[in-house]
Parts: C-alpha cells; sequence; structure tokens
C-alpha cells in the first residue's frame, strides 16, 4: 500500500451518473447468480428434495390412487412441479432475513438507487434457483415415462407461469423475512402456511372425492388454479380463465407486498 | 469550548458547512439513543465524534447517512435534508458502519463491481475501478478469495475502498480502527489522511482519543446521546491535562499502596483493568518522575511506566466526574425489545 498509489486511486475517482432501477435490480441478481456460484450446495434444497417428491409419490401413492404408477405420474408431474416451486419461496424470505444481520446492508440501503432494486435483484436470482428445481423435475418426469402432450413448448410455458406465481408469492416470504426476527422462525412461519395451500389442492388427488367444504376450498385455492392451469398448458389444453386468474394473483400479490416489503426494507433498524 | 479550526481552506469554504444537525433525537423505547445532538462540520474537516461504546455515535452516524429518521431535530448535509431530500443526500455521502460493510459471501473483487455498478459505473468500468483499488489498498493478491476469510484489517481496508469506489463528498466511518492490530490501524490512518488531503468530509466515530488527536480537525466528546464537549485536539487535552502518567507494578497487592502516593504527589488515580496497572493526571514530566521516584522509595516495586497521552477514560473523568462506561447494554437491549 504506497501513498502514490492510494492518492492515485483516490484522484481518480469517477463521478458517473445514477443507474437505472433495472440496471439495480440486474446487479443484485448478479449478487444472488454469485452467492449461488460460490456455494453451489444450497441448490440441493431445490433439486434433491423434489426429486424425493416425485419418485415417493409416485411408486407410494400412484397404484393406490390412479390405479397405475404410470398414469398417476401424467397427473401429479405438473402438480409437484408447482409444490416444488412454491416450497422454495419460503427460501427467499429466510435468505433476506439472514441478510438483514450483516453489515453490507447497511451500505446498500445509503446508495443512491432504486428502493425496492435489492429486492427485486434477490428475487431475479431465486428465479434462477426456481428454473433449476423446475427443470429437475420435468426432466425426471420424462426419465420416468411422462409424456406432456403439448411437448417442450408447452413445459416451457407452464414453467415460467409457475415462477411468475413464485415471484408474487416470494414478496409475502420477503414481508415475513423482515417481520420475523430469525430464519428459523420464518421459515416455520412460511411453511405453517404453505404446507395446508398445497396439500389442501388439486396437487395430489382429484378434488372430486372429497367432502363438500373441502372440495370448495380446494376449488377455490390459488395452488390449485395453478396447478391446473400448468397441468393445462403441459397438456395443450389450457384454460385462459385459469392463466388469467393465476397471473392476476400474482399481480395483486406483487402489487400489495412488493411495497410492504420495500417499505420494511428500509425502515427496519 | 469554541469549535475553529482552519485547514488551509480559502475563506470561503471556511464558511460552508457540509454537515449541520440541531437537535436531533432518537429514542429506542424509553432510551433516548440520542438525546439532542449538535454538529457543525465544516466542508473539507475530519470531524471526530469521541465516546464510549453506546454513546449514541453510531445512531447519529445512522440518521445523518439516512438510514434512521430522527424523531426530533433537523440535519443537512452539504445543504441537503436528511428527511425531505434524503435521496439526494444518499448521493453525496458514503457509510462504512461499525458491522464491515462488505458482502462476506462474495469475494473482494466481486464486492467492488457490484458496488461500482450499483454507483453508476458500466460493468467494464466497475472492473478496472476494482482492480485499481484492490491494487491500492494491498488486496491485489486477496482480490479472489471470499470476503469471510479475510482478516479484520483487510477487510476494513476493503470497507473503506467500497466507500470510495466513486467520488463522495462526505464520508462517514463508524470506528473504523476498532479490533485492528496496530499495523493494520497505521494503514488505515494512512488512507484516511489521504482521504482527508483530497479535500473529502470525514465524520469518524471512535472510542479512542489518540486516534481523533491524530486524524480530526475537530472533536464533539458524546455521553449518553448528548455532546458535552466540543473543540480541536488540543483544546480539548489542555481541559485535561497535558496526558498521564501510566505505571505498571511488579505485584498487584502494591497497588492500593501506590494509588494512595500517586493521589498525594500528583492527582486523580485511575485503577486500570490490569490489576497491576493503574495512572494518575499528570501536568508535567518532571513531577511524573517524581512520583515514579517517590513510589520507588517507598518500596513499591515499578515494573515499567510511562508519560500519555490521556485516555478516554481520562477525558471522561475530566469532563464529567466519572470514568466512561460501556452504554451500549442499556441502549441494546432498548432496541432488542423494540424490534
Amino acid at each position: 500500500m504506497t501513498e502514490a498509489r492510494l492518492h492515485n486511486v483516490l484522484a481518480t475517482a469517477p463521478r458517473p451518473g445514477r443507474i437505472s432501477g433495472l440496471s439495480a435490480a440486474l446487479a443484485f441478481g448478479w449478487r444472488g447468480m454469485l452467492k449461488i456460484k460460490h456455494v453451489p450446495e444450497q441448490l440441493m434444497d431445490v433439486t434433491l428434495t423434489p426429486v424425493l417428491f416425485v419418485l415417493m409419490f409416485t411408486y407410494l401413492f400412484g397404484g393406490a390412487v390412479a390405479g397405475s404408477t404410470a398414469d398417476y405420474l401424467d397427473y401429479i408431474l405438473p402438480g409437484i412441479l408447482v409444490m416444488s416451486v412454491l416450497f422454495t419461496t419460503v427460501y427467499s424470505g429466510v435468505s433476506l432475513n439472514t441478510d438483514l444481520t450483516k453489515g453490507v446492508v447497511d451500505r446498500f440501503r445509503s446508495l443512491p438507487i432504486w428502493r425496492p432494486a435489492p429486492l427485486v435483484g434477490a428475487l431475479l436470482g431465486d428465479s434462477l434457483r426456481y428454473l433449476v428445481g423446475g427443470t429437475v423435475i420435468v426432466v425426471l418426469g420424462v426419465a420416468l415415462g411422462y409424456r406432456p402432450g403439448a411437448g417442450v413448448g408447452g413445459v416451457i410455458l407452464a414453467l415460467a407461469l409457475v415462477i411468475v406465481f413464485a415471484f408474487g408469492l416470494s414478496w409475502v416470504f420477503m414481508t415475513l423475512g423482515l417481520l420475523f426476527r430469525s430464519p428459523n422462525a420464518v421459515m416455520n412461519a412460511g411453511f405453517t402456511g404453505i404446507f395446508p395451500l398445497t396439500f389442501l389442492s388439486n396437487v395430489f388427488v382429484d378434488p372430486e372425492t372429497l367432502p363438500g367444504p373441502l372440495k370448495a376450498f380446494v376449488d377455490v385455492n390459488p395452488v390449485s388454479i395453478l396447478t391446473s392451469a400448468s397441468r393445462g398448458l403441459m397438456e395443450g389444453k389450457a384454460e385462459s380463465a385459469h392463466i388469467a386468474v393465476v397471473l392476476g394473483t400474482a399481480v395483486l400479490l406483487t402489487a400489495v407486498f412488493a411495497p410492504l416489503t420495500t417499505r420494511l426494507y428500509r425502515t427496519r433498524a | 469550548m469554541s469549535f475553529e479550526q482552519p485547514r488551509g481552506l480559502s475563506s470561503m469554504s471556511q464558511s460552508t458547512l457540509a454537515i449541520e444537525a440541531s437537535g436531533l433525537v432518537k429514542s429506542f423505547g424509553d432510551t433516548r439513543a440520542v438525546d439532542g445532538v449538535d454538529l457543525a462540520v465544516r466542508a473539507g474537516a475530519v470531524y471526530g465524534v469521541l465516546g464510549p461504546n453506546g454513546a449514541g455515535k453510531t445512531t447519529t452516524i445512522r440518521m445523518l447517512s439516512t438510514l434512521l429518521r430522527p424523531d426530533a431535530g433537523s440535519a443537512r448535509v452539504l445543504g441537503r435534508d436528511i428527511v425531505t431530500e434524503a435521496d439526494d443526500v444518499r448521493g453525496l455521502v458514503s457509510l462504512t458502519g461499525q458491522m464491515a460493510s462488505v458482502d462476506e459471501e462474495l469475494t473482494g473483487r466481486e464486492n467492488l463491481v457490484l458496488l461500482g455498478r450499483l454507483l453508476g459505473l458500466k460493468w467494464r468500468a466497475a472492473k478496472d475501478r476494482a482492480a485499481d483499488l484492490l491494487d491500492a489498498f494491498g488486496l491485489g493478491d486477496a482480490a479472489g478469495r471470499l470476503v469471510k476469510h479475510y482478516s479484520g484489517g483487510m477487510r476494513r481496508r476493503l470497507d473503506i475502498a467500497a466507500s470510495i469506489v466513486v467520488t463522495r463528498e462526505v464520508m462517514f466511518l463508524d470506528e473504523p480502527t476498532t479490533g485492528l492490530d496496530p499495523r493494520s490501524r497505521n494503514q488505515v490512518w494512512d488512507i484516511v489522511r489521504a482521504l482527508a488531503g483530497e479535500g473529502t468530509t470525514i465524520l469518524l466515530c471512535t472510542q479512542y482519543l489518540d486516534e481523533a488527536d491524530q486524524l480530526a480537525d475537530g472533536i464533539a466528546v458524546i455521553d449518553h446521546g448528548r455532546v458535552i464537549a466540543e473543540g480541536t485536539p488540543s483544546q480539548l487535552k489542555a481541559s485535561i491535562g497535558s496526558g498521564a502518567l501510566h505505571v505498571r507494578l511488579l505485584d498487584p497487592d502494591q497497588r492500593p499502596k501506590a494509588e494512595q502516593l500517586l493521589a498525594r504527589e500528583l492527582s486523580t488515580v485511575v485503577l486500570e483493568p490490569d490489576p497491576a496497572a493503574l495512572s494518575a493526571q499528570c501536568a508535567d514530566g518532571n513531577r511524573a518522575a517524581e512520583a515514579v521516584a517517590e513510589l520507588s522509595r517507598a518500596g513499591v516495586g515499578v515494573a515499567s511506566f510511562s508519560l500519555g497521552q490521556p485516555s478516554l477514560d481520562e477525558v471522561f473523568l475530566a469532563l464529567t466526574g466519572r470514568p466512561a462506561e460501556d452504554q451500549t447494554e442499556q441502549a441494546e437491549i432498548a432496541e432488542e425489545e423494540r424490534a
């Protein structure tokens, strides 16, 4: 460390203009990807768990629920795709909570950037995890004999729809991530919410067999509608009403929880 | 105490205040962490805020850097209000927080590239700037290592490098050398001096009088959220005596006897955390030498002695009549409860 070099870097400090909101969010997305690059083990939860789900549910319940494992795989695969990605959204809140305990958040908050950029960027990084998890499930499904009627195009559309919904839902868990005091508390609260939502849906069983009140809940559960839409897209017979409800829910969740999260991120000491 | 310390700047810029705060208040629960702080820092000055843990230094800095909204009072940074023009303020300041404000899960290089990008540089320029800074701060070899594997000194240097990725008019440094070994501390001091040489206004929070004395043009002493004294380092030192005699005894059991003798020969005696050490305020070297001679005549074995700068404890003793106590607990408990 020489004085001349020190003076040189100080004297040559640039004075750039401000970065756009989108570029700032993308830079934070890059940060998210770097973290995955440095600790690739963290992708285990988005790859290993879904693989277990697919194998367990297909071979354990397939015969009993649908008569054959092959038929059940056709039914359950889009559902497991939905479930696995939605489970992953809880981690967005957990990792935000972990981030808050670090001093670097202070620096981010003292930067002249679009206020939601760190959060939007973190979600962009998380979306990559959703994509990895979703792809693993589809590839495994195909290996086990799943043949989507709408081919690769349908699968890509279904995956995109699930990720858009997950983006909206993540804001809810980010809000929890800022309200709760420990990563564990966020995880518990998150899964307490996401478990009933995914299991009380049409992910695993056809709701026709359910008792009245339960069926009524399952029919309006957004996870059911998302699952129906994904099934439809993968089979090439999606109902536009389902897709509209899914996109509408994602927009609504984002509209309510993104500003709330941004506000909490700014004001929480 | 008056505050007046031109630092070779033109008379025009002397009248310009980079930071002006009046009556800043911030409470956490029942605790008033900051209880009416006034500050006036000239553009281009290095201004030290001196106080023990929990005295309100960090809370003050967090308000000035727009991370916390004051409950009462107001402050302007280069004329911009920290509440109503917070976004403008963020474009003018940089913060080096007490917890290292760098991302431990990224490498040193990635940290600086990310910040360069966020501060408006293109990717290419951000990479070049990061490389220049890492070289100048002696971190070139560690550029590709994750920051969590850095030593405390390296982390601090990276932290300061992160604050000067782009030009900033005002820098907030929160205890930049706490926990560092003497060599790393000197490196940080060199950086701060170089920054000051470039005309950056620096607000430096510290627990160490010698740090404020080495670096700052003006010092505010803060205690329980209030400024209790303000002035140049020399004014401050003059008000508390030129220094202190530090004595280390061969036998800790003889400390009461030594305390008695020094209290008679000099003035107020402070017992140090080391059970064999004590110090006494002392105006001149001859009297200190006599006091030491008196100790050895009385049969008190002296292992070592030195005439040194007054410590923060002595500053506080002189200003408030009691030593600097760690005030963290109450403030932190209050903050915990609030969360």
